[in-house]
């Protein structure tokens, strides 16, 4: 045995050296640095005049064929002098090549936008820059839309101060709202999630419409919201912004970020914010804005080694948020959960830390591993009047995807795995529920790129869930480009979630309604699981008029309901939660258009149309509170940018709501009876920003600056613990005009070297 | 029988990395001024059998490439570019296939270069 082993061996060693030993030459192509070898990685090497030729490798080695009729040997490479060598025999060789002179800068003069929406990718993405964040200073992640048509806000109510945010007429639970891909506001954090993520904090946001993609979940019915973090890398050093309102509105932000080593940045980001006085403008008793205290603090930690491909973030956050609203009068300590005043306050906790790793193949970047695991702990107690409410969620999720290509790197594919735990622990009133889901699935995407006309993205993922039960989710999603400056678009998918019915309609506790659930033979408080599949298509033409770039879109909606969890407020002593009998659906159309009037003054217009209907308990209805049409218009100037950076920004901003049809109260007694439909409603926020120099800049803005005012927000509020409470009905503002001022103050990276 | 397919296995793959390289990468310069060249030059590579990436840059004009370097080299690569009428440091494009580009590509011709770049 042992012999015919060595017998191989020879065998083989024989026929390696000689197949390179006779007919290969090698070498080496080097460069010199600071007197030092460096090898020099994708270096050209061929014969000349004939089709042979090789890369170096990472060592800068190489090895070519070779005849004796081959004479000359030319080594190029991108940034270097080109060298031809004579060759006579197969000694190895080794070769400098010397850099070419200085290539001459190109510089890009185009202005970023700083909203943008892709011509390429084949979802409907738009892409909201840090820029644009800047445009309404204030304050939340939630009141990051107002200059963004796609995103509806309503307007706070005077109980829990928060703006509810909507996509294609439905609310944000049917968004699948990520912090840095990560699931972070849903279950109980659904309530408040989003004004727990300071703007300062936010680098940028991408906002997918539609189905969105199956790699981070099964959840997302009507689109994505993905809000990108500041990187301890790329942040300022220092960075602090302060922040006050008329409204009796303080925050305060600071960001210390650190270079610890060449590897390692650390990043410190704490935000707190407080209203401590009291306003009723309209004089029902009530208080127009809760009086608020938030802490809330942010620590990154970001590993990055780019000669090993890796990339690591590990973060921590906590929260804690205090909330007091209700009757002027009302003091906590004397009248919690008495008749004595109406008041309702709520207290949340909320600690979060997660772990995000990548890691690229140096050598073959299409190749890439990601893992991301969250864990976090949300604690809300909270009373509105004599109703309590206590929410506890302990959750865990994590998701594995492997990006690679088949063939070529037009055609991408993604594959992983994803887990999810969730603990409820909810107590409404005297009645506890406590519930734990948890899912484990797969999924896998391909996505085709043709370099030109035609890219696709289709997603497909299996999930076993214990209370949806085993379920596949596929999306699709499909741009074309008939003609130049112009995409096509294309989608469908479908979500599938348990819907948190308390969380999600949280302010039905600011009502005496009483709470009603209709069915009972579901696992989700006696409901079945949310379905929908949605449908889109939209068509983006870009064009250049008199000079100036502009750009229109046409975007049609579809979301059909096969299940929802109907909330029917349509019985005015009740509020009834059912599986959907029938039908429900939204149809959102708009039309936006986007034009640099003159050079650094845009303009940027929308109009919608919302037709979002289900099947009450009274028939088919008008979803209510929504309005029918919406007209939105931004305009935005700055003055040239001097070379300190010092410049003036100027932002306007009208929004317009048609009629909303009111939930009926037709049973109510007559003076508690409301109109069929609210008013129209019309806004106008104004910002001006004074930038001195690229380390400060202050901004003084106005909100609702033509006053415009819902008069009877709260319907009973004579009497808030009589039948008829109820702080529902909100349309429009409630404080009506809001000016603020603020600062920013950063300190600039000392470049390195 | 261990120790064989040991050394078996450790003679093949050093011989496959020093010779050929599945994922072999390099860098060359490709002549083109606008998003359809990249269009053509980055298809051209692409139509190439063992291409597994190809990214070229409008600013710098070079092609990132990507390739097993078993089923082929880069100057089939650059011939084949070429051929879609993209000159590289390689092999230069003839007359007949530059001329088979859209007019607005034509970047041999100063006129085009000059209104690309106002345009940028």
């Amino acid at each position: 045995m042992k012999f015919k082993h060595i017998l191989n061996l020879i065998f083989l060693l024989g026929f390696t050296l000689h197949t390179q030993g006779q007919n290969t030459l090698k070498g080496i192509v080097l460069e010199k640095i600071d007197g030092k070898d460096e090898p020099l990685y994708g270096a050209n090497v061929f014969w000349l005049n004939q089709n042979i030729g090789r890369v170096t490798n990472e060592n800068g080695e190489f090895s070519i064929p070779y005849q004796s009729n081959y004479k000359k040997l030319v080594i190029t490479y991108v940034g270097y002098q080109t060298d031809t060598l004579v060759i006579s025999n197969t000694n190895k060789i080794k070769h400098y090549l010397r850099p070419e002179a200085e290539l001459d800068e190109v510089t890009i003069t185009t202005r970023r936008q700083s909203l943008s929406r892709s011509f390429l990718s084949s979802e409907n993405k738009i892409n909201v820059s840090s820029d644009e964040l800047l445009k309404a200073a204030c304050c939340n992640l939630s009141e990051s839309f107002e200059t963004n048509p796609s995103i509806d806000v309503n307007f706070a109510d005077a109980i829990s101060g928060t703006r509810q945010i909507k996509m294609l007429g439905l609310s944000s639970p049917y968004i699948m709202i990520t912090t840095e891909n990560i699931p972070t506001i849903r279950g109980a954090n659904q309530t408040n999630g989003m004004s727990f993520i300071p703007g300062t904090w936010v680098e940028s946001i991408q906002i997918t419409k539609g189905a969105g993609s199956v790699v981070n979940g099964y959840e997302s019915i009507t689109g994505q919201i993905n809000a990108e973090l500041q990187k301890p890398s790329m942040d300022h050093p220092l960075f602090v912004n302060a922040y006050a309102g008329i409204n009796g509105r303080l925050e305060l932000n600071t960001h210390v970020n650190q270079k610890l080593s060449e590897k390692w940045h650390t990043g410190l980001y704490l935000h707190g914010n407080q209203r401590t006085e009291k306003f009723d403008r309209n004089d029902d008793g009530f208080l127009d804005i809760p009086l608020k205290q938030q802490i809330n603090i942010l620590n990154r930690w970001q590993y990055s080694n780019s000669e090993k491909g890796i990339i690591s973030f590990i973060n921590f956050n906590y929260v804690n948020d205090n909330t007091q609203s209700g009757q002027v009068d009302f003091n906590p300590n004397r009248d919690k959960l008495t008749t004595n005043a109406w008041g309702s306050e709520s207290d949340t906790e909320r600690f979060e830390t997660s772990l995000k790793i990548g890691y690229v193949n140096p050598d073959i970047p299409y190749q890439s591993l990601g893992f991301q695991t969250d864990f976090s702990y949300h604690d809300q107690s909270s009373y509105f009047g004599l109703r309590r409410y206590d929410i506890r969620q302990t959750s865990f999720y994590s998701n594995l995807i492997y990006n690679t290509i088949i063939s070529d790197s037009r055609h991408k594919v993604k594959t992983g795995l994803t887990f999810m735990y969730d603990d409820y622990d909810e107590l409404v009133d005297e009645t506890n529920f406590a519930r734990i889901d948890n899912s484990i699935g797969g999924f896998f995407e391909y996505a085709f790129d043709n370099l030109t006309n035609l890219s696709l993205t289709a997603g497909i993922r299996a999930d076993q869930h214990n209370r949806l039960g085993f379920f596949v989710t596929p999306r699709f999603h499909l741009r074309y480009t008939p003609w130049s400056k112009s995409a096509l678009r294309f989608s469908f998918g479908r979500g599938k979630r348990a819907s948190n019915i308390f969380s999600e309609n949280h302010n039905l506790f600011a009502s005496n309604r009483q709470i009603n659930i209709l069915n009972s033979n579901d696992d989700i408080y006696g409901l079945a699981p949310e379905i929908a599949w949605n449908y889109g298509i939209s068509y983006l033409q870009g064009f250049n008029l008199f000079g100036q770039k502009g750009d229109f879109t046409l975007d049609f909606y579809r979301t059909d309901f096969e299940n929802q969890v109907i909330v029917d407020w349509e019985t005015p002593s009740e509020i009834n939660f059912f599986n959907l009998n029938g039908s429900s659906f939204s149809n959102v159309f708009q039309l936006e258009m986007n034009y640099e009037l003159l050079e650094r003054l845009d303009l940027r217009s929308a109009y919608k149309y919302f037709d979002v209907q289900s099947d009450y308990l009274n028939g088919r209805l008008q979803k209510p509170l929504i309005p029918r049409h919406r007209l939105f218009l931004n305009m935005g100037y700055s003055t040239a940018s001097k070379d300190n950076a010092s410049q003036w920004k100027f932002d306007l901003t009208y929004n317009w709501l048609s009629e909303q049809r009111y939930p009926d109260t037709s049973l109510n007694p007559i003076q508690f009876q409301l109109p069929q439909e609210t008013p129209t409603v019309g806004t106008l926020n104004a910002q001006v920003t004074r930038v001195f120099s690229d380390k400060f800049e202050i901004y003084i803005g106005g909100e609702n600056i033509t006053n415009v005012r819902q008069d009877n927000p709260i319907l009973g509020a004579e009497n808030p613990f009589g039948s008829n409470f109820d702080s529902n009905f909100v349309y429009g503002p409630i404080f009506g005009y809001m000016y603020y001022a603020g600062l920013r103050f950063k300190l600039t990276k000392i470049k390195n070297k | 029988m261990k120790n064989l397919i040991i050394t078996l296995s450790l003679l093949l793959f050093s011989y496959t990395t020093i010779a050929q390289n599945k994922n072999a990468k390099t860098i060359i310069e490709v002549d083109g001024v606008c998003g359809m060249c990249k269009a053509r030059i980055e298809k051209a590579a692409f139509s190439v059998k063992g291409v597994k990436s190809a990214v070229w840059s409008e600013e710098t004009k070079h092609l990132s490439l990507i390739f097993d370097e078993r089923k082929t080299n880069i100057k089939s690569i650059c011939q084949t570019i070429a051929d879609a009428g993209h000159d590289t440091k390689m092999v230069e494009a003839t007359e007949e296939a530059y001329q088979s580009i859209h007019e607005c590509c034509k970047y041999r011709e100063e006129e085009v270069v000059k209104e690309h770049k106002k345009k940028s």
